[in-house]
Formats: structure tokens, sequence, C-alpha cells
């Protein structure tokens, strides 16, 4: 697919206009992966004109991750649910702007959401494994994508769950039900399930928040191989695992994006104080 | 989600730097009243509590790692942080110097000196005085005033090399004095490393403030 190479990062945000523009163009030169995802001029309502996403612009790289933060309320969730159209399910809801991928606006009128969403699969807070077998969770995905042929369906399950890391812990008690697994593997399960379906872009929205520690360092073990084959982006409220896993950082407040940069750029030396005053405790 | 108990304790850091940096101060300028006062108990003091200044060293240091074990300081908190356990390195080893100097006082013991002490209290005030104003940058986050104490560096710079010209006239005329000649250009010479030493932090408190590193007096020695 088309990698589109160019940026037009410029944003009107009264915030921090020239700080984020100056850092975007930047980044151009920073990083050698393409641009996977464009966001041109987003704003996105709640139904009852609520307006959560202000005029943001941010580039996506291609095989890396993204971290977004912010204070509860800042729209970075709210920004995740656009990139596949989640906000569509729920009558009212409106955007304004682009959002770019592969060459295409997924925000146009004629895009086929089925498609858009198993291409930009995505991951919750809470594991949030269906009430049926392991192997049924992830040929769930598949079948609905016309997968029916049992061998390719046993193939491509076990090829998710390795992905997953879960082969192992489960590749004997494939038809057992997922509830009888961890949180962990719950939430890896949800991994599974999201990549089974062979997507691009993988969204991921607080997925260890309600995690223990070692089920968290697995999963964002499992983030850092993951990239290597898809294009990763990740909500957190938890600054330690941005700066962990990510290679790039947007800082959201009140439904702006305060700043964009690298992780290493972000978390050391900010360029606005706001989100210096953030990632150190100063408010938030 | 505002961290009032981990400011707190970021500002008790900054207060004990601020404390080991005034008992480095008094250390440097007490050992050249020893000298200047020929008081070999008082140097011997000197070098008794250079003790409490490495503990106090190691007790700054305890406290900046807790912080980041216990805290995970990010941006310029966590600069702050690598700055004191720079400074207080530097701080440690400029309290070292004055040590030497004491040391210096009790090895000349009972001799003369070989000349009257013009320019070493002159290295001292300025040294002193830089160590000051940069301890001040430091707390004032002001990284202007820290590159303005570097260029002062040479100032010193060039005293010591006065005093080392004098010391080298004062050896080549009379040899009986190299003895006592060679203990005063140790002295001049751990002043000059002190000087250095201020502009090692003056560069910590530019890092600090930009979050980038600056060399910004290479010193010709």
């Amino acid at each position: 697919m088309e990698i589109r190479k160019e940026l037009n990062p410029v944003r009107s945000s009264s915030m921090n206009e020239q700080a984020v523009s100056n850092k975007s163009l930047s980044l151009t030169k920073e990083t050698s992966n393409g641009v996977k995802v464009e966001v041109k001029g987003l704003n996105f309502f709640y139904s009852g004109n609520i307006h959560a996403i202000k005029n943001i612009a941010l580039p996506i790289y291609k095989n890396t991750v993204t971290a977004l933060i912010g204070p509860s309320g800042c729209g970075k969730t709210t920004f995740l649910r656009c990139l596949n159209r989640m906000h569509d399910l729920y009558p009212g809801n409106r955007y304004e702007g682009e959002i770019w991928m592969d060459g295409k606006n997924i925000l146009a009128s004629d895009i086929d959401l089925i498609r858009l969403r198993s291409n930009v699969g995505m991951v919750f807070q809470k594991p949030t494994p269906f009430p049926m077998s392991i192997f049924d969770n992830i040929a769930f995905g598949l079948k609905l994508n016309g997968i029916k042929n049992k061998g390719e369906l046993a193939a491509r399950i076990e090829k998710a769950l390795k992905d997953a890391a879960l082969w192992d812990e489960t590749k004997s008690r494939l038809h057992e039900s997922a509830h009888a697994l961890s949180g962990g593997q719950q939430q890896r399960l949800c991994i599974a399930r999201a990549i089974a379906v062979e997507p691009e872009v993988i969204l991921m929205d607080e997925p260890c928040s309600a995690l223990d520690p070692i089920a968290t360092a697995k999963i964002e073990d499992l983030i850092t191989e993951l990239k290597k084959g898809y294009t990763v982006v990740i909500v957190t409220h938890n600054m330690q695992q941005a700066a962990r896993v990510s290679e790039h950082t947007g800082f959201f407040m009140m439904g702006e994006l305060v700043e964009f940069d690298t992780t290493q750029k972000i978390f050391t030396t900010p360029s606005n104080k706001m989100t210096e005053d953030y990632i150190t405790g100063r408010f938030g | 989600m505002t961290r009032e108990a981990y400011h707190k304790a970021l500002n008790e850091l900054e207060n004990e730097l601020l404390k080991m940096g005034e008992m480095v101060a008094k250390a440097v300028k007490d050992s050249i009243e020893s000298l200047k006062t020929r008081d070999i108990e008082m140097s011997r003091e000197i070098v008794k509590k250079d003790l409490l200044i490495n503990k106090k060293r190691f007790e700054i240091e305890e406290r900046c790692l807790q912080l980041i074990a216990t805290q995970q300081p990010m941006a310029v908190d966590l600069r702050t942080i690598a700055a004191i356990l720079s400074i207080i390195a530097d701080l440690e080893r400029m309290g070292d110097h004055a040590e030497g100097n004491a040391k210096i006082n009790i090895m000349i013991g009972s001799e003369p000196l070989v000349k009257p002490l013009i320019d070493v209290p002159r290295m001292t005030d300025k040294g002193l005085s830089m160590l000051d104003r940069v301890l001040k940058a430091f707390i004032n986050r002001d990284a202007k005033a820290a590159r303005t104490i570097c260029d002062e560096d040479d100032e010193v710079d060039a005293l010591y090399d006065q005093i080392y010209r004098e010391l080298l006239l004062i050896m080549i005329e009379n040899p009986k004095k190299i003895e006592g000649a060679t203990y005063l250009i140790w002295l001049a010479h751990n002043l000059e490393r002190i000087a250095d030493r201020v502009t090692n932090i003056a560069e910590r408190v530019v890092f600090m403030v930009t979050g980038k590193m600056e060399e910004m007096n290479v010193s010709k020695y």
C-alpha cells in the first residue's frame, strides 16, 4: 500500500501552535519510518454538539508505537476511537477534518467500516473475551471475514496466538473457555483476536490498566514485538509505560494536542510547559 | 494527581545541596585563612570536617537514588536530579582540594612562607564568589548566569599563571626555597581546580535548564 511521506502538521491550536508545528516538522527528518496514518485538522463532536477533539494534526509512523497521554477526559480515547470510526456505532456523533491511511481518507462517507475496523484493530481497557472457547474467540473474527476452511482457521489461530505470545500457554487447552484464562492471558487473547484478521494498525486503549505488573510486562514485551509487523497506537495513563514502549508521544489536554514529539524528547525535555507540568506531576 | 510529597522531597534535595555547598565554601575559605594565620589546629579541623562533606555527598546521592527508584522523575525533575548527582561529585572534590590545602599548611608547619600571600587570597575570593553564584544560578534555574560564571574561570587561570611564574622565579633564585614554593604551587593548583569544578557545575545548571550539555570553558591545563 502507498505510504504517504509528506506531512501537514500545522494546526491552529491556541495552546501550542508553534511547538507542535515545529516539532512535527522536525520529526519527518528524524524518523526513517513512513507515515501510516496522517491526521489533519480533526475535530470530533459527540451527539449534542460536544466538541471533544479540537483541530488535531499528527502523523502516526508505520511500524512504531505511538503513545497518547493526558489527564482523564482530555480526549485521548475519543481520538483513538476516531481512528477506526468506533464513534459511528452511536448516533449523533460527528467528525470534521481528515484521517489519511494509505492514501484514503477514512472519514470519507464511502469508506467500508467493516473493512476499516478489520484493518484497524482495537484492544480495550478490560479484557473482553467472548463467552466461548479460546479457539472460537479468535475464529470469530476470521469467520466474519469469510474464512471457513478448518485447516486455514487452525493455522491462522495458531499464528495469532503465537504472535500474541499466548500459544505455549494455550496450545493444549484451545477448546477450554476463554474465561478460564488469567486477566493477562485474556488480554493477550484479545490482542490475538485483533491480530488474527491481520490488521495493519492496532489501537490499544489502556491495555494494561486492569493487569498486574507481571502481566503488564508481558503485554509491553508483546507490544514491542508487535510493532515489527503492525503500527500501534496506545492510550495509557501510565507515563512510564508510554516512556518504555513508544517511539512517539502525544500529550492531549482538553481535546487539544498540546505537544507531539519523539518519546525521548517528551519525557526528557518537552517543549511545552504544560506537558512538563503534567509529566512531572505538577497538575493532572 | 499533583505529587506534593514528591515535590517537597525535591525541594529538600535542593536545600541539602545548598548546605553541602556552604560546607565546601567554608572549608575552602578556612583552609586559606588557616594558612594566612598559620593556624595548624584550624587546618587539622578542616581535614577532619572533610569527612562530613563526604558524608553529605553520600546522603544526597542516596536521596537522589530513592527519588529515582520510587518516584520515576521525568523531564526537568529528572535533569535536576541528574545535575545534582553530578554537582555533589564536584563539590566533594572541591572539599578534597580544601582539605589538600589544609594539609599543605600542616606540612609547611612552622617554616615561613616563601612569599607573602597576595594572589592566593584573590584566587580564593574569586573561586568562592563563582561557587556562591553558580549555586544561586542552580536554584534560580538561570542558565545565562551560569554561562557568565564559566567565562570568569579565565581570570582564575591567569592568577594561577602569575603565581606559578613568581614561584618558579623564587625557586630559580634560591633552591633552598624549592620545597616551600612547591607547596604553594600545589595550593594554587588546588584553587585553580576549584574554579574549574565551578564551571562543571555551571555546565550542569545549563543542562538542567535547557536539556543540552554544553562544554563552556575548556581548561588549558
